[in-house]
């Protein structure tokens, strides 16, 4: 028996009042009744006690409700749709192709909103990557500059009206033979093809014709009269032990470039203790994105381009033993092109020539060169052609000549924008056209001067196909019901044509069942086998056997051509940047601001012009030149880019648009202005140039970077590849510190000397490692860090006033003829100035998350802290706004919102309206004004997978987190991890001992990121 | 002074008051702003004051309204003239508990004629100085994070590691033991004004204001010992509170800024600042309300003297940071100080070099020390100087730092001049109106340095 206690003495008498109490959970009387009961509203007096409560309470109440914010209502599905999990993301494979550039892609949607573009690893073409353009794209779908309905002379119609309109007028043309031509940028859709084609046959008159603004027909020509096989060759990089290139910007521009960018990066990755790495030799007189990540680079300018490949020709020809052709002196650079030509040759079958200039001659001896080499069949593959461009100048140039005699009666033009790409002798030319049709999603530059303007859907509303590469297919589904009463280009085609089936998606379904019982393979044509395939997103046969090709073009011929080749003045080169390309979504303010990974120039077209010229002739930056050119005038700021080659300039298409919308009209000039057709293809370059000082004031120009040097600092750790197989922490020597340890001096280096204590660890450790040999600098992993995080867009003006708010950002720094050797004092004046034809190095830089965060202590509120998995967190809530962090930051990626970015008619971009509002991620919330940020590694992603994991009742897999960056980089150099997971991918490329480094490593402290030293295939070292 | 032979004065060391003034004849001289009406040049430098005040109360209104992104700030530059003013302001408002305090401990009766007017000045400028740090943040109106307050965020405190959090702590300790000590010496006087009060209304609010001082021997004894309570407390606010602002700099990893030589120099160089004020001040007042006799060129010459030493220590103490710059070998450091020097903002370094190391050793010379004008001249000079040098420590070193990607020029804009304009207006408009409610003099302390003897009075008779 256990003992008894008592409560008190009541219990032990047990009181008759002690027992009625302890029957009752409330022993004191409880005026709930008074309060809550029906008498309550009866109680008319108010004692004054409560009068004063009464009426303290609803001061307060009425003040507090006064302070609230208002309300946003968030309305719950009354029928919730089957695929739609509000807070989780659907994914869906999809294609993106615009002409221009093209991906298999996975889109993110929330709620039914696509807000993300992200890369399918299962396609065999794009393996995964996907480059600014591309994700950018999404932002497009939001514009507010897209047409809502079909236009007809100038004014909204509808379909109907459009239809019957169109539709009468075919009959009355196809009634009168009148040529009817389709123009459009090369359709890479086999059911849009076979679309075109019976609307063919049912207008007999009808002809299409391809047009690429960014023309490749010369290549198409060269290997039609090479090899008798009008296509492009697929370019296997990956086998490549020495590329040459060619004024080509192979890595971002150039036919395939995402393609490009990933073969090219598995050649210079020097992981697991791989030796060797191709050698890129890059000629030409733009700095380019990919000369700045060649090996060696040899400036020549566009007109001795030609002599100099027909040199290249003849050195090889003369190791391989076959006669040479003729060829123009190309003076000093002889010696470059035969120590070239010696590599080729020593890498015979494992060597590229590539070369971007639209020319033919020049076109066949690149091809005659690389069969010389037996390259075709390893890294050149004809077996397996790429389809991405199909342009055909040569047809252009006949439509233009019917337009002007006024052969053609009806036009439509699909894709392209003739008008802005070929000036005004196309606007005349379609003036003559009794009916012209353009499926412009805006009223563009064409589309305003056409009739009617039938809107084509977003890629991302739309159904498709593509054959991006011969046999290899990837399809396109749409993410969202069609935001306008927009109709997709082969829906139009088949209600005009009269087709039975009108609806593209019923077409394409029936297209491809038809296409599956062909082929054996793949016969398994059910409607099952279909939503597999919508789920892939890609699918395709084995690739052929690339075979060997000789090349049986006259190569004299060529070679004569060539040397007929010649320039006079200062040449120009129109290029292609590396955020708005074409210019086709110049109008997307992401990419705007995205800096142009050479110049770091935002919102601007601009002539590039070498220090030399610019010192010689008085230039100085953003003086305003008049560029005459092919009887072409155009007014544009000056920009000295380092590299480019003396005596020629250099100007990016894709500016000066005046009809796309707010965010681009008027933004630079137009440079297309300067492209020419020469010898029956267009000529991307001029000479005779006349440039002349202006006395309009100086225009500045937006620019994130304004200094271009290391100033001698051990920031990008770089060596050759001779030092690196020799020595693997060559360039990432570790400093030894003297530190004392009672009384006795030991030297310990930066990593091992701490004064703080760690912080407590949790489950995980997330880091992060970039590779600076496999970053191109390419940019793509800045935009998919804007739009995973509502990155805001600022403008122009406050661009220059350096305040982007990228959280990531790529520093690009050029050598500088005064960099004095490691740990010597160089004249700090001189290091400022890059040399005039410098070495580039790219280096992405976010937060490091540093354990032993600098702006954490300094931090008044504590805004911002430290997290148990090794991030350094900012809590936006919080944030007073002092800034201290940012300055303590010593890699300066803290941004501050200094004016609020959203629903702000001073930043009017997408955040300025409910359209493109739509863009944003909603698991990140938009910054208000006064508060700073920065990048979180994603924090939101790894937050999901960690919940994921949690209900599988599993641990996070390694690499199941990527970050945006990580995710994005079409050349994987940004791998992204957790320290704690011993074989993670992190951890194996966490090498000290090798290339692996902190930034600025002397300061201690210890970023969670680390980066790799950039190895060079130099040869100057390799001799010395 | 030979003709009062009769008079047993120190022959060794000057009156400290000229003008053979007697007790009746001092209250009238420094009472006589307060009662009578103000001349021209006050409504004058009172109607400017307070235009450029408004000016900036406009100008920080629209910085409220839309954002810090009205300053010329950006990625790199966070802080600019809002800290370089805050700085320049606070360096400022330590001349005036100096002189109380620091002096009155190391008895030098010449504060007398300059303590009060000083303290004011304190005050004003810590006001000044104060909307810096205020309104610099992104969202001022919740600048009241910044203080320990017991908060239902759940367990959210301040960050009690953060220099900015000691500047809290530091500046309002002293802005209010500034205030009390100046109240204190206030309170004998204002008790005179309301005895000489002719009107009930004034003789109501000065009777208030007076705290009801009847002037006893008790009164002034315990006002002795509060004022020596007090200067032994405020003594070692003025070492620390510019000593904790140079630790926001002092403490950070900013190469110009991580430096430990910051707390004596500030100290210095606000010592060194807060008297050129004084000076500046202390001429334009004496002229203004004919107080020559008051302050005279000996107390100007002997607030020169403690410019030369402040001006040498803080010429030693740039030296310094060069040479410990060179003599560290950080290659960071080196750079900031060469770029101080030699960079973009040089113009900015050489103002400040010339401002402040060269031109107050022409102190050196008597005749410019005891010159009102040379010493105007000068005490501008160190004003801009030590502007500049707060300027160049901030702008200087964030603007270049580590990664020459992320380097930047800055600018201020007019939003921001307007606003530093503008507390130069609220500054000299809360003088002006305390040079008209309060006497600029502490007359009732400063009688008793007038004379060593009575026999003045005996001869004439009055007593």
């Amino acid at each position: 028996m256990s003992k008894t206690y008592w409560k008190g003495v009541e219990e032990l008498r047990n009181d008759a009042e002690f027992v009625r109490l302890k029957n009752n959970e409330f022993p004191e009387h409880l005026p709930l009744d008074e309060v809550l009961g029906e008498k309550a509203a009866d109680i008319t007096t108010t004692p004054r006690r409560d009068f004063l409560k009464f009426l303290g309470f609803s001061v307060a109440a009425a003040s507090l409700a006064a302070c609230e914010a208002p309300v946003r209502k968030t309305i719950p599905y009354l029928v919730k749709p089957e695929q739609v999990t509000p807070g989780v993301a659907d994914w869906y494979a999809s294609t993106y192709f615009d002409g221009y550039d093209y991906s298999s892609i996975l889109v993110k949607t929330r709620e039914g909103r696509p807000i993300k573009i992200e890369g399918n690893v299962l396609s065999g073409v794009t393996k995964g990557g996907v480059n600014a353009r591309v994700q950018a794209s999404v932002l497009s779908l939001y514009d507010s500059a897209r047409l809502k309905n079909p236009v007809a002379d100038g004014g909204p119609s509808t379909w109907a009206n459009v239809d019957g309109a169109i539709k009468s007028k075919l009959d009355e043309l196809a009634a009168k033979k009148g040529n009817i031509r389709i123009l459009s940028s090369t359709i890479i859709s086999p059911s849009t093809r076979s679309i075109i084609k019976e609307f063919a046959s049912k207008y007999p008159t009808t002809k299409h014709i391809t047009y690429d603004a960014v023309s490749c027909s010369a290549m198409l020509q060269a290997n039609k009269e090479s090899f008798g096989v009008e296509a492009i060759p697929s370019y296997n990089f990956d086998k490549a032990n020495v590329i040459v290139a060619f004024d080509c910007d192979f890595l971002v521009n150039w036919i395939s470039p995402i393609e490009h960018s990933r073969l090219y990066a598995e050649t210079r990755k020097l992981n697991n203790g791989k030796k060797e790495m191709s050698r890129h030799i890059q000629f030409e007189s733009a700095l380019s994105l990919t000369g700045s990540n060649a090996d060696k680079r040899i400036g020549i300018k566009p007109s001795m381009q030609g002599a100099a490949i027909a040199n290249l020709y003849n050195a090889v020809a003369k190791l391989a033993g076959v006669s040479t052709v003729n060829a123009a002196s190309v003076g000093e650079n002889q010696k470059d092109i035969e120590a070239t030509a010696k590599e080729l040759w020593e890498n015979k079958g494992k060597s590229v020539v590539v070369c971007g200039i639209n020319h033919v001659a020049i076109q066949n001896l690149v091809n005659g060169m690389n069969s010389l080499l037996g390259n075709y069949g390893t890294t050149v593959d004809l077996d397996n052609p790429c389809m991405l461009r199909q342009g055909n100048d040569a047809e252009l140039a006949s439509l233009m000549d019917e337009m002007n005699k006024g052969e053609v009666a009806a036009l439509f033009i699909y894709n392209s924008n003739p008008v802005y790409t070929l000036s005004n002798s196309f606007a005349e030319a379609l003036k003559k056209v009794s009916l012209s049709v353009s499926f412009s999603d805006r009223a563009d530059e064409t589309a305003s001067q056409c009739k009617f303007i039938c809107p084509d859907h977003h890629q991302l509303e739309s159904w498709g196909d593509a054959e991006p590469k011969k046999d290899q297919y990837s399809l396109t589904q749409p993410t969202i019901a069609p935001l306008f009463s927009t109709r997709q280009f082969q829906e139009s085609l088949l209600v005009w044509s009269g087709n039975a089936i009108t609806n593209y998606h019923d077409y394409l379904k029936s297209y491809w069942k038809e296409f599956f019982f062909k082929n054996a393979p793949l016969s398994i044509a059910t409607e099952d086998h279909w939503n597999k395939l919508l789920q892939s997103g890609v699918f395709g046969g084995a690739l052929m056997p690339a075979k060997n090709y000789q090349s049986s073009a006259n190569l004299n011929t060529s070679a004569d051509a060539v040397s007929k080749m010649s320039g006079s003045g200062i040449e120009m080169v129109v290029y292609e940047k590396t955020g708005i390309g074409n210019g086709l979504q110049a109008n997307n303010p992401w990419l705007q601001e995205l800096p142009d990974p050479v110049s770091k120039v935002t919102w601007d077209n601009y002539l590039a012009v070498s220090p030399k010229d610019a010192r010689e002739k008085g230039w100085l930056q953003g003086n305003v030149v008049q560029v005459k050119a092919n009887g072409n005038t155009v007014k544009v700021p000056v920009f000295i880019q380092p590299g480019q080659m003396p005596g020629t300039v250099s100007l990016a298409i894709g500016y000066g648009r005046t009809k796309t919308g707010k965010v681009a009209d008027n933004v630079g000039v137009n440079a297309y202005v300067f492209a020419s057709m020469i010898g029956g293809n267009l000529s991307y370059s001029a000479s005779g140039v006349e440039i002349s000082k202006t006395t309009d004031e100086d225009h500045v120009l937006a620019t994130t970077q304004s200094h271009h040097t290391m100033m001698g600092r051990a920031i990008v750790k770089e060596t050759t590849l001779e030092e690196y197989i020799r020595k693997p922490n060559a360039g990432n020597e570790e400093e030894l510190f003297a530190v004392r340890v009672g009384k006795e001096e030991v030297k310990k280096t930066a990593k091992e000397v701490n004064l703080w204590d760690d912080h407590a660890e949790g489950n995980h450790h997330w880091g992060m490692s970039i590779d600076l040999n496999s970053c191109i600098g390419c940019g793509s992993c800045v935009v998919a860090c804007t739009a995973e995080n509502n990155v805001a867009v600022v403008g122009k003006a406050e661009v220059i006033r350096s305040r982007e708010m990228h959280w990531m950002r790529i520093d690009r720094y050029f050598s500088s003829d005064a960099d004095p050797k490691e740990g010597e004092k160089g004249d700090i004046k001189k290091m400022e100035n890059p040399s005039d034809m410098p070495k580039v190095v790219f280096q992405p830089v976010m937060c490091q998350h540093c354990a032993h965060a600098p702006c954490e202590t300094v931090c008044p509120v504590i805004a911002t802290s430290h997290s148990s998995e090794g991030m350094n967190q900012m809590i936006y809530n919080r944030c007073v706004g002092t800034r201290y962090c940012a300055n303590n930051c010593p890699y300066k990626v803290r941004r501050f919102n200094w004016f609020k970015y959203s629903d702000n008619a001073k930043f009017d971009f997408n955040m300025n309206d409910d359209l493109g509002k739509m863009v944003l991620n909603p698991d990140v919330v938009v910054r208000s004004r006064g508060v700073m940020e920065k990048c979180s590694l994603c924090v939101q992603r790894i937050q999901e997978v960690k919940l994921n994991a949690k209900r599988d009742g599993r641990t996070v897999k390694d690499g199941e987190v990527k970050t945006a960056c990580s995710q994005s980089c079409p050349t994987q150099a940004i791998t992204f991890g957790d320290y704690k997971v011993k074989d993670s991918e992190l951890n194996k490329m966490w090498k000290p001992e090798e290339r692996s480094y902190h930034l600025l490593e002397e300061l201690d402290v210890q970023p969670n990121v680390f980066y790799q030293t950039k190895v060079r295939n130099v040869e100057e070292e390799k001799h010395s | 002074m030979s003709n009062q032979a009769a008079v047993i004065e120190s022959t060794v060391r000057d009156p400290l008051i000229l003008g053979k003034k007697d007790y009746h004849q001092i209250t009238e001289d420094i009472c006589r702003p307060v009662e009578g009406k103000a001349n021209k040049y006050w409504w004058i430098a009172f109607i400017i004051a307070f235009t450029t005040m408004i000016w900036g109360i406009l100008c920080l209104a629209y910085t409220i309204g839309n954002g810090i992104g009205s300053w010329g700030l950006n990625k790199t530059v966070g802080w600019a003239w809002d800290i370089t003013n805050f700085v320049w302001w606070i360096g400022i408002g330590h001349a005036g508990t100096l002189i109380s305090a620091i002096l009155l401990l190391f008895r030098q009766r010449w504060r007398m004629s300059i303590n009060r007017s000083a303290e004011a000045m304190t005050i004003f400028a810590v006001i000044c100085a104060g909307l810096f740090p205020v309104f610099h943040t992104g969202r001022p109106w919740l600048d009241y994070w910044m203080l320990p307050l017991p908060n239902q965020f759940g367990s959210l405190w301040v960050n009690f590691n953060s220099p900015l959090l000691w500047d809290v702590f530091a500046i309002s300790t002293y802005f209010s033991v500034s205030l009390v000590f100046w109240y204190l010496g206030l309170i004998p006087d204002l008790a005179t004004i309301r005895d000489r009060c002719v009107t009930p209304t004034r003789k109501f609010i000065y009777g208030l204001l007076a705290f009801g001082w009847k002037g006893t021997a008790r009164d002034w004894l315990r006002f002795e010992e509060v004022s020596l309570v007090l200067a032994g407390l405020s003594t070692p606010l003025v070492l620390s509170v510019h000593t904790i602002v140079s630790f926001d700099f002092a403490t950070s990893i900013v190469p110009g800024w991580h430096t430990t030589i910051f707390p004596p120099y500030f100290v210095a160089g606000a010592i060194f600042s807060g008297f050129a004020m004084v000076l500046t001040l202390m001429i334009i007042a004496r002229k203004v309300l004919s107080l020559e006799q008051y302050i005279t060129i000996q107390h100007i010459e002997l607030m020169n003297k403690i410019i030369i030493l402040t001006g040498s220590i803080v010429g030693v103490a740039y030296l310094t940071e060069f040479f410990m710059a060179w003599y560290s070998g950080v290659q960071y450091e080196s750079y900031a100080f060469m770029n101080r020097a030699f960079g973009p903002y040089w113009w900015a370094y050489w103002s400040m070099m010339t401002c402040n190391v060269i031109t107050p050793q022409l102190f050196w010379v008597k005749k410019i020390r005891t010159s009102v004008l040379a010493t105007f001249i000068i005490s501008i000079f160190v004003n801009i100087g030590m502007w500049f040098e707060r300027f160049v420590i901030i702008v200087t070193s964030i603007h270049r730092d580590y990664l020459p990607s992320s380097w930047t020029m800055y600018s201020p804009t007019f939003i921001e001049v307007g606003i530093f304009v503008g507390t130069i207006g609220l500054f000299f408009t809360c003088f002006l109106v305390f040079a008209r409610v309060f006497p600029v003099i502490a007359l009732n302390e400063l009688k008793t340095i007038l004379k060593k003897t009575g026999n003045q009075y005996k001869k004439k008779g009055t007593y």
